[in-house]
């Protein structure tokens, strides 16, 4: 067989594995979407589950995967901000950063719902903060951490040496250069990160289940002090997310149309992916394009 | 006779030498003593012993890996977290190779520019006024004089004043360069640390950036790393040649380049390595 035939056979090989990876993909969302949108209306997606009868929605269940997500995002951002600048700005390789690294490998390779079993016994149970949006969003911070500290060093090696370098030659401190020269030309790619991570951390079903809950008692949307128990805000509360709530009709939905919200709640919740998706790609282009031309 | 010239030179060629410059009217401004750099435990410089005049231009030349970056990026402490550095950086008296010293303060005296132009993902404005307002300087008319003047002393005002919101990416590898050099003496240094600056850019360019240099050695004391020979000719007074960690001869540019002293100068002048 010569080269020329070999190279042919290859590629039609490879383009065959990457048809196979979009055909799955694209029969996933289909299937997930044909079955999940015609459920779709404005009472499905405000309205508050209900338990034995036809008709519920998962207004309640939405509002609590979008604030989860916020909080969760709010505890965690920070925390690999600082992880991350500390580990490609600041620190040099030795023992401290090479144990640091492996941590974070291990964490972000840990189940998820062994980060959801920790979190119960941890905040649910022996900091008595009991199924709640708390409990569920320090759970998820455990998830997310290492994933996000990993894309936001990725963001920051994107930057060229010599920009740092031309920080410090203008009598800048490292801090100055990192703050002033170097967050700001890695913004767009970091954004990309956390919308991405946002994603990930929207869908994640098993960490919460024992941590935020799978309760979803009725919220009163006029009360929005945090301090109320039936406020949306409240972080105590009990919180069954999307995802988790999925997670339950099908395995003890005992409404009449168990098969139906299900399907629904997949569709708005691959809606929402999806929409991270492309809002990070979008952002992360019109961010960078004002950057580097103007 | 040529034959016999070539012997006679040959045996008065000297291992070393070194002439410091003492020019009137250009007092030394920066002199190192007993410089030696080492990266862990190997050494990468192992003496550098100079002297500069203020307001004059000093090339350093020499083969890759010669130590003549090693040795600049020492003056202003660029190595500090990289290399150790022993010995003294004596700026205008005092010693700036030690502990005590404000590095960012000292930086700003001693301005650098590098081998591939690094403009910041800001506005052209933005590139040369941030440091400027990061020191306290926000007044609006002060920040647009001091671009103004930089940008016209770095000879880019002209083609970019109607830009200076644009971002400083979108420049050419020349201006961008010219930017960095704005961006360098905005800061008002009295120092100016070249390293390599024309060696990613098109003959063009280079050109305009040797008459710019040129210019600005009435405001500041030059010290340029080169590849390029015939620009260390073209511009500089003194020439330092630096070969293995060492500097084997510093002379005028003129001696070093018509009538070297080491042997090993003169192959290198001459092109026969390097």
């Amino acid at each position: 067989m010569n080269s020329k035939r070999q190279n042919k056979i290859a590629i039609g090989a490879l383009y065959g594995i990457a048809g196979l990876v979009v055909l799955i993909l694209l029969a996933l969302l289909g299937y997930i979407l044909a079955s999940g949108v015609p459920q779709l209306s404005w009472h499905f997606l405000t309205a508050p589950a209900k338990a034995f009868l036809k008709g519920g929605g998962v207004g309640v269940q939405l509002f609590n995967s979008f604030y989860l997500l916020i909080l969760a995002m709010a505890i965690s951002f920070p925390i690999a901000l600082g992880a991350a600048i500390y580990l490609y700005e600041y620190a040099r390789d030795n023992w401290v950063t090479t144990t640091i690294r492996t941590a974070i490998e291990i964490l972000s390779s840990l189940p998820s719902v062994v980060v959801g079993l920790f979190g119960f016994l941890f905040f649910v149970v022996k900091l008595r903060l009991g199924f709640s949006i708390l409990s569920g969003a320090f759970a998820l911070t455990f998830f997310n951490l290492p994933l996000l500290t990993r894309s936001i060093e990725d963001s920051l090696r994107t930057i060229n040496l010599e920009q740092r370098e031309g920080g410090l030659a203008l009598g800048l401190s490292r801090w100055e250069t990192v703050t002033r020269v170097i967050l700001p030309a890695a913004v767009p790619s970091i954004l990309t990160g956390v919308i991405l991570s946002a994603g990930r951390v929207f869908g994640e079903a098993a960490a919460l289940i024992y941590t935020a809950g799978q309760s979803a008692p009725a919220l009163n949307f006029a009360d929005w002090n945090p301090f109320n128990i039936s406020s949306p805000l409240n972080p105590m509360r009990p919180a069954e997310t999307l995802a988790v709530h999925i997670w339950k009709i099908n395995s003890e939905g005992i409404m009449p149309d168990a098969k139906a919200i299900s399907s629904g709640s997949s569709a708005v919740l691959i809606i929402a992916i999806l929409l991270f998706n492309f809002t990070a790609r979008y952002v992360g282009k019109r961010l960078y394009k004002r950057l580097t031309s103007a | 006779m040529f034959i016999n010239n070539d012997v006679t030179k040959a045996t008065t060629m000297q291992e070393r030498h070194v002439v410091q410059p003492h020019e009137a009217g250009h007092p030394i401004i920066l002199s190192t003593e007993d410089l030696h750099v080492f990266y862990g435990k190997k050494e990468a410089l192992f003496e550098g012993d100079l002297q500069f005049g203020s307001n004059q231009i000093t090339a350093l030349i020499g083969p890759s890996g010669s130590g003549k970056s090693t040795y600049l990026r020492s003056l202003n402490r660029m190595n500090d977290r990289i290399a150790t550095v022993t010995g003294k950086i004596m700026y205008r008296g005092v010693d700036i190779n030690q502990p005590g010293i404000d590095v960012y303060e000292m930086r700003r005296r001693v301005g650098m520019v590098f081998q591939r132009p690094n403009p910041f993902a800001k506005s052209i404005y933005d590139n040369i006024a941030f440091a400027l307002r990061l020191r306290g300087t926000t007044d609006k008319y002060a920040l647009d004089e001091v671009v103004e003047t930089s940008l016209k002393q770095a000879a880019l005002w002209d083609q970019v004043k109607d830009d200076l919101n644009k971002s400083a990416l979108a420049l050419s590898g020349g201006q961008a360069q010219r930017l960095c050099i704005a961006r360098a003496i905005a800061v008002k240094p009295d120092i100016l640390l070249l390293d390599e600056p024309a060696s990613a850019l098109d003959p063009v360019s280079t050109s305009q950036l040797e008459d710019t240099l040129l210019d600005l050695k009435q405001h500041y004391t030059i010290i340029i790393v080169t590849h390029n020979m015939q620009q260390a000719a073209r511009i500089s007074e003194y020439t330092a040649f630096f070969n293995q960690g060492r500097v084997l001869e510093y002379d005028t540019t003129s001696q070093i380049f018509t009538n070297p002293q080491v042997q090993v100068t003169s192959d290198y002048v001459s092109g026969n390595f390097g």
